[in-house]
């Protein structure tokens, strides 16, 4: 064996840990000896299979080199033949104290996606700069990105101290211009450590070189860290996965984000605003589970069937999240295509997810100087972090970064690829039931309905409710537009009132005018849904024929034609009589009145039944909505 | 709150996300199933992901070298949790006299056990796999992501991997291309048996001690040898690993037959 295989499986006995280990993430400039550090902390902490340091050294005799601890880490072929770590490892150790993983993040700029992947859940980083080097660009970025990702424990060693003499005005010259880059970052390291990872100084033990140190070696240091403050105590974000219907429960699975549930607790589910109860708390195979806290992967079943589906974000009410779809963030770009204002991309956030445009660059950052450039630009480069305005298509629900981190941060992606990732701030907490504007001019090419549907965020359609009179279809048709609308969906209700009194004033109750009234509502609702709308029409169309044909003439205009039934019985709908017309048609009064002297053909294969004398308003949208909404979507899923 | 959670409980519900971002995100999901102690944790977790169903088939690529104990187990096991059990073995190869008696290692795990997933793959056309690999098993698996995209070669390109972070993964999957998915990355062997112990999961009886000998690692009947071992319990096997400096897998033959051939074996698509 030499010393290209040697590799993780060199760790002695990995399996072994006992409680939660603390991450902590390696970086630093290339070259400044970040994994030779790794290497001896691992050899110190006896981290290493027995007669492992052997092979390689007689590996390394064998082929006239130098034993470097730095061997240790290189864990495929590629990575020794090139010398440069490649891409995230995660190595574990233990100290007297605690168990740890290292993850190593590479030094080498274009791999900056590695780092973050690697960094992003990291309780500490340890930052390595050489001392014969001093702070070099890269020592300068990888504390910028740290501060990003908001990773708080920092520890700078300057390494290489052999290099030159152990000498102390040099380690405190390095010291100080590294604290002062880090003020300006809002960072202040917990410990500068003067070190020689080559040596063993200052690692796990103190030297003989450096008497005129008090400080602690790296790993008194590392021991001195604290995992990630437990996010029990923010406000609740609970957010949704899914909603499971595998047996006869209703499950909302999703995750604890930040915050504590109980059972029993009134909840708000942002974007749609609605309020409800805890009723349970699912867990599989656990005995009575009545609260849950910030981490946990559970279900909660709810008092009442409001609809609810992936992405929405419940909380308490006394303290809910912002909803905006417009904010400002610091979005690093990792992609080799630059980022484009005005291009469309997709924002996921948590588990929200649509398309949004950055809609301008306030400013970009130097990562390595810190310079701010402020003149216009309309991209922003792989490697580059910033300042912008983000505008989305729907309302997106967001916190601001500093407050609540898993709902100020979000992914941009493009074709299910990640491109950069964005931290928000500034958002203001206010009362979600202000208008929001939406001032932004898309730029699309030729308008096809596919161009008008990606430009809208769902496709047009025709929902064509039928029922009696009384059955609750208006009451149903304008809550759903109201619900729709507050979707960012364009939607618009047809029914009598806005029809009869214009387009068809010239027609009358007879057999034949109720006909025509028909058609001409199905035409109109075509060129409607043709031009992106979510149609809404709300008629009584009491015959098949003419349901047929209005199906017939959204499906020549392409227009998706959902049929709603609003299906209560006859006897319901003659009680509730809201405009007393059955009162008037029992008396006489009125002729050819639709269930008492007309037929109702009741529908055979309407898409969706609502049974309004069982449900209530708010069921019968939430049935609507779980159909209807998968067929809005503005790309069929999956092709 | 009190509610003070354990490392277990931390890897648990981390893997209980990743299950249901895999199952909202992909189509036509399988779950590869070895009956091994991991696998068995697998089809744990996705029970308490979906609160007690799995709701995709598990699929064996049945070498024909099965331990016939392990074959019981599988009998019992696709009952007594309502699998959707899918079998699939290299009949082609087998019917070639590809086999342990007249090949290397290497070679016979790779025809019969990533061919025949590449064949299974190709027949029921799944975009994702749910795997049970982890980090510290071995050293190609530690750079591995919680989804990982294999392309339609099946070939994983370690150096370009996708960045993730933030619970945000790679979803999507080109025509041909699937996606790894593996929720048990961050889980050590020991936090395994933790976890079986705990739970009380149903596994196959080799891993205890008969007669001085127990299997650590369960594969080809013909391949995997058992180590020396005392421990007939969880605590025994768990006192066991506390103190051991070989590795997991040492007992599995195709890992060692060559330099490297672990890694020969993953970039070709072995899990």
């Amino acid at each position: 064996m030499n010393k290209k295989t040697v590799a993780a499986s060199s760790i002695a006995h990995p399996g072994s840990s006992v409680g939660a280990s603390l991450k902590v993430v390696f970086v630093g400039h290339v070259d400044h000896g970040k994994s030779t550090l790794i290497g001896r902390i691992l050899h110190d902490t006896g981290s290493l299979a027995e007669g492992k340091i052997e092979q390689i050294e007689k590996a390394c005799a064998a082929e006239g080199m130098e034993f470097e601890f730095a061997f240790l880490l290189d864990a495929l072929l590629e990575e020794q033949e090139q010398n440069v770590t490649i891409d995230t490892t995660q190595i574990p150790f233990r100290t007297k104290r605690r168990q740890y993983v290292i993850i190593d993040a590479p030094g080498h700029k274009e791999f900056l996606k590695n780092m973050i992947t690697g960094a992003s859940n990291a309780d500490a980083a340890i930052l390595v700069i050489a001392a014969s080097e001093g702070v070099r660009e890269q020592s300068r970025r990888h504390a910028y990105l740290l501060g990003l990702l908001g990773i708080k424990q920092l520890i700078v060693v300057v390494n290489k101290m052999d290099l030159v003499d152990y000498a102390e005005d040099r380690f405190h010259e390095i010291e100080a211009e590294y604290r002062k880059f880090l003020v300006d970052l809002d960072l202040a390291p917990q410990f500068v450590i003067p070190a020689s990872a080559k040596a063993g100084e200052n690692i796990a033990s103190k030297g003989q070189k450096m008497p005129w140190y008090k400080g602690p070696t790296v790993l008194e240091a590392l021991d001195q860290t604290e995992p990630n403050p437990s996010e029990a105590d923010l406000p609740l974000r609970f957010c949704v996965q899914d909603v499971y219907r595998f047996d006869e429960r209703r499950i909302v699975a999703g995750r604890v984000e930040t915050g504590t549930v109980k059972v029993g607790d009134a909840l708000v589910f942002s974007p749609a605003n609605k309020a409800t109860n805890v009723q349970s708390i699912e867990r599989w195979n656990v005995a009575g589970s009545d609260a849950a806290i910030s981490g946990d992967s559970i279900g909660i079943t709810l008092t009442e069937q409001i609809f609810v589906e992936r992405g929405y974000v419940a909380s308490h009410q006394s303290d809910t999240p912002i909803e905006t779809n417009r904010f400002r963030a610091d979005l690093f770009w990792i992609a080799k295509e630059p980022m484009r204002v005005g291009h469309l991309y997709d924002l996921r956030l948590a588990t929200q997810d649509m398309k949004c445009q950055i809609v301008s660059i306030e400013e970009v950052m130097d990562s390595s100087t810190l310079a701010r450039q402020t003149d216009k630009r309309e991209q922003l480069e792989r490697n580059e972090v910033g300042k912008l305005t983000v505008q989305t298509r729907a309302p997106l629900v967001l916190d601001n970064h500093d407050r609540i981190p898993s709902l100020g941060r979000f992914i941009i992606a493009d074709n299910g690829q990640i491109l950069g990732g964005g931290i928000i701030f500034g958002g203001i907490y206010t009362d979600r039931t202000v208008a929001k504007s939406k001032n932004i001019t898309w730029t699309e090419g030729k308008i096809t309905g596919q161009a008008r549907a990606a430009q809208m965020g769902h496709r047009g359609a025709v929902i064509w409710f039928t029922g009696l009179s009384g059955a609750g279809k208006s009451t149903i048709a304008q809550a759903l537009e109201r619900d729709l609308f507050r979707r960012g969906i364009h939607t618009y209700v047809l029914d009598g009132d806005n029809v009869r009194h214009g387009l068809n004033s010239n027609l009358g109750f007879s057999p034949e005018d109720r006909v025509e009234n028909i058609r001409r509502v199905s035409e109109v609702a075509k060129l409607m849904a043709d031009s992106g709308v979510v149609v809404v029409t709300a008629f009584i169309s009491p015959y098949r024929m003419d349901r047929r044909r209005a199906r017939e003439i959204a499906l020549e205009g392409n227009a998706e034609f959902i049929e709603v039934f609003v299906d209560a019985p006859l006897a319901v709908c003659e009680e509730r009589d809201p405009k007393h017309l059955y009162k008037r048609a029992r008396a006489g009064e009125i002729r050819d009145f639709t269930g008492i002297d007309a037929p109702y053909e009741p529908p055979e294969g309407a898409e969706i039944v609502v049974h309004t004398d069982r449900q209530t308003v708010e069921e019968s949208i939430g049935t609507i909505l779980e159909q209807l909404l998968p067929r809005l979507k503005a790309e069929a899923p999956n092709d | 709150m009190t509610n003070h959670r354990s490392h277990l409980d931390e890897l648990e519900n981390q893997s209980v996300f990743i299950f249901r971002e895999a199952y909202h995100s992909f189509k036509n999901i399988a779950m590869p199933w070895s009956m091994g102690k991991d696998s068995n944790v697998l089809i744990w977790l996705a029970l308490k992901s979906f609160f007690g169903k799995v709701p995709f088939p598990v699929l064996h690529i049945d070498t024909t070298y099965e331990f016939p104990e392990m074959m019981e187990f599988r009998a019992w096991a696709t009952k007594h949790y309502k699998l959707t059990l899918i079998v699939k073995t290299n009949l082609e190869a087998r019917a070639r006299g590809v086999g342990y008696e007249t090949h290397d290692p290497v070679t016979v795990t790779h025809e019969l056990k990533t061919v025949a997933l590449q064949q299974a793959l190709a027949e029921h056309k799944w975009d994702a796999l749910i795997t049970g690999i982890r980090r510290d098993e071995d050293p190609t698996r530690a750079k591995e992501r919680y989804f990982s995209p294999r392309n339609a070669q099946f070939e994983w390109d370690y150096k370009d991997q996708p960045p993730e972070f933030w619970g945000q993964f790679a979803t999507t999957a080109a025509k041909g291309e699937h996606v790894r998915v593996q929720p048990l990355l961050d889980w050590t062997e020991v936090d395994i048996w933790r976890y079986i112990q705990r739970e009380k999961i149903p596994i196959p009886q080799m891993y205890f001690a008969r007669e001085g000998k127990r299997f650590r690692s369960l594969g080809c009947s013909a391949i995997t040898h058992p180590i020396v071992s005392n421990a007939s319990n969880i605590d025994e096997i768990i006192a066991e690993l506390e103190t051991t400096r070989t590795s997991e897998r040492a007992g599995r033959a195709q890992d060692h037959h060559e330099r490297n051939a672990m890694q020969k074996l993953r970039a070709k698509g072995f899990l």
